[in-house]
């Protein structure tokens, strides 16, 4: 526990001190914020945050192996992954302690946006169990991608294979029911069961709504789901795991 | 303090280390002598417990490397080859993660610091990015983080690479004191440096240990040979070459070809020469008596040591 406090302190830390986290957090802000504006600056819009929920599923994407990419990347192109892995501390504490200050990184931006919120309360009347079950949604959706991400940037010590992968496998995840609608039978079930992000008809404007399917639908319609849960925290552990092995892996390379 | 029992390691089915066994005890300080590719990366990454052995085993402080493997980690400061540094901390922030990662408690690791940045001589730099140091002094950072934790033993991978002459003789005089309280382990290919700051030398080439003892030993164990280098006047040279070739003994003769040599020579029309000759037959005696006898002007007759070079080149090329 204790190693993992310090290498998550130590990449707080190291977040903050660059300008990185701050540009990402303005981008954030930016885009939400638009999503969120335009979903309900309608005559007779409803008062959700789906709109906002749209735009960070949509944006994280990118954001988040954006975060990560240099989490491990970095140190094996600095050589200090070599340093750290002959340090009486577990593959898994480092892994965990890079992930959780991702996470946080991203709960702080999070937290920032709850602006969106405090103005729907004065302006309107949102349904407070839906709105919280996004927002639940969200986070969890969040620590996987993150999850991704970090197993991206521990293929390569190139920060941009890293960035690339990330999204790639993030874009694939969240088109994968654009497939599934294509194809019959088993396939096309597990297809959609895979479907991480919101789908992309979010960029119907005119809805501005999460998608419909895919486990995060569920989470934007005010639904709580267990399933959609244990989908994401399935998600997040497994792709952490991965990134315990591929550090694991010099040891039987 | 390290034990490394027939370590063999493959690369898939590339060997890189071949049956290497040696032990370096308490208060040693041991230089690890090979080419590019020999396998001193390899072994020592396997002693710090960064690659596992394929066979064989090591313990350092008497723990296994890979069943005990956070235990003998505990005891270990390493410095890989290329300096593993955060460029965007400054030399306080790194050291004080570098001891905590590694088990320190805060104050521990508060009151440890200045001691070393005082030890390794960064006095100036302390709140320094580390990014922006030369190499010499990321390399002293280097050393710091390694010593930090004070380890028992220190493995320390080409430690003097990169960096400027100056710099090179003050990191050896550092390395030399910390000899005085540590148990090393250096890797190198410049072989002055070894023979300067360690008392026993391990050579390897090709994956083997082919030599295990003191650099002065070396020369006379190895190849039992002599050199001596021969001043002759009045006489062309291979008339006299010739001659000298005839005693026993006598494993080589020619021209000396070293620029410095010949101009010398030239100046003062006389021929140089090297001999080489088996050890311990009076071939100086010989050779001297032969000159004089044939009445040839005898300029100077001088015993050579072998360099470590030519030892290394020996061992590495015939095995």
């Amino acid at each position: 526990m204790k190693n993992i406090f310090i290498i998550l302190s130590k990449e707080l830390k190291t977040y903050f001190a660059s300008p990185m986290a701050y540009i990402v957090a303005a981008a954030y802000l930016a885009i939400t914020g638009f999503f969120f504006v335009a979903s309900v600056s309608d005559a007779f819009s409803e008062a959700s945050i789906r709109g906002y929920l749209a735009g960070a599923t949509f944006f994280m994407i990118f954001m988040s192996p954006a975060i990560t990419m240099r989490l491990i990347a970095e140190e094996q192109k600095l050589g200090t992954l070599e340093l750290l892995l002959t340090s009486p501390i577990k593959e898994a504490e480092v892994v965990i302690g890079k992930f959780l200050a991702a996470f946080i990184t991203v709960i702080i931006m999070i937290i920032l946006s709850m602006y969106f919120v405090i103005i729907l309360y004065i302006f309107g009347d949102p349904d407070t169990g839906p709105l919280f079950n996004g927002l639940l949604g969200l986070l969890l959706y969040a620590s996987s991608t993150l999850a991704i991400g970090l197993f991206a940037s521990a293929l390569s010590p190139n920060q941009i294979v890293g960035l690339v992968v990330g999204s790639g496998i993030l874009t694939a995840l969240t088109i994968v029911d654009f497939v599934a609608s294509r194809i019959q039978g088993i396939g096309s079930d597990i297809l959609s069961f895979m479907q991480l992000g919101a789908s992309f008809s979010v960029f119907d404007l005119g809805a501005l709504g999460v998608a419909e399917s895919g486990h995060f639908a569920d989470f934007a319609r005010g639904i709580f789901s267990v399933t959609d849960v244990v989908f994401y925290i399935s998600i997040t552990i497994i792709f952490l795991l991965l990134t315990v092995i591929i550090l694991e892996s010099r040891r039987w390379r | 303090m390290i034990r490394v029992e027939h370590m063999y390691k493959n690369y898939g089915p590339y060997p890189a280390v071949i049956d290497v066994s040696f032990e370096v005890l308490k208060g040693e300080i041991v230089g690890f002598l090979g080419p590019n590719g020999a396998g001193k990366t390899t072994t020592m990454r396997s002693i710090t417990g960064y690659l596992p052995p394929t066979s064989g085993n090591i313990t350092v402080s008497g723990f296994d490397t890979v069943k005990y493997s956070l235990e003998a980690r505990k005891h270990i400061g390493y410095l890989p080859e290329t300096v593993p540094l955060y460029l965007d901390m400054t030399v306080t922030d790194y050291l004080t993660f570098m001891g905590r990662i590694r088990g320190m408690s805060r104050k521990w690791v508060e009151e440890r610091i200045p001691k070393v940045i005082d030890h390794v001589k960064l006095g100036d730099y302390r709140n320094t990015l580390v990014g922006k140091l030369s190499k010499g002094y990321r390399q002293r950072t280097g050393i710091a983080q390694a010593i930090l934790h004070e380890p028992d033993v220190l493995v320390m991978d080409e430690p003097t690479i990169g960096i400027d002459p100056i710099q090179v003789v003050e990191t050896r005089e550092l390395i030399s004191q910390l000899g005085e309280s540590h148990t090393l382990l250096i890797s190198s290919h410049i072989l002055p440096e070894v023979s300067t700051i360690c008392p026993r030398v391990l050579v390897i080439s090709d994956g083997r240990i082919v030599a295990d003892d003191k650099p002065s030993n070396l020369s006379q164990r190895l190849s039992g040979n002599e050199r001596i280098e021969l001043g002759v006047s009045g006489i062309d040279p291979k008339t006299l070459i010739s001659a000298i070739r005839k005693i026993e003994n006598i494993i080589d003769v020619r021209s000396d070809t070293r620029a410095e040599k010949l101009d010398q020579a030239s100046k003062e029309n006389y021929h140089p020469i090297i001999v080489d000759t088996k050890s311990n037959n009076n071939s100086s005696e010989k050779i001297s008596k032969l000159v004089v006898d044939n009445g040839w002007g005898l300029r100077n007759i001088t015993p050579l040591p072998m360099t470590l070079e030519e030892i290394f080149l020996q061992l590495t090329q015939t095995k």
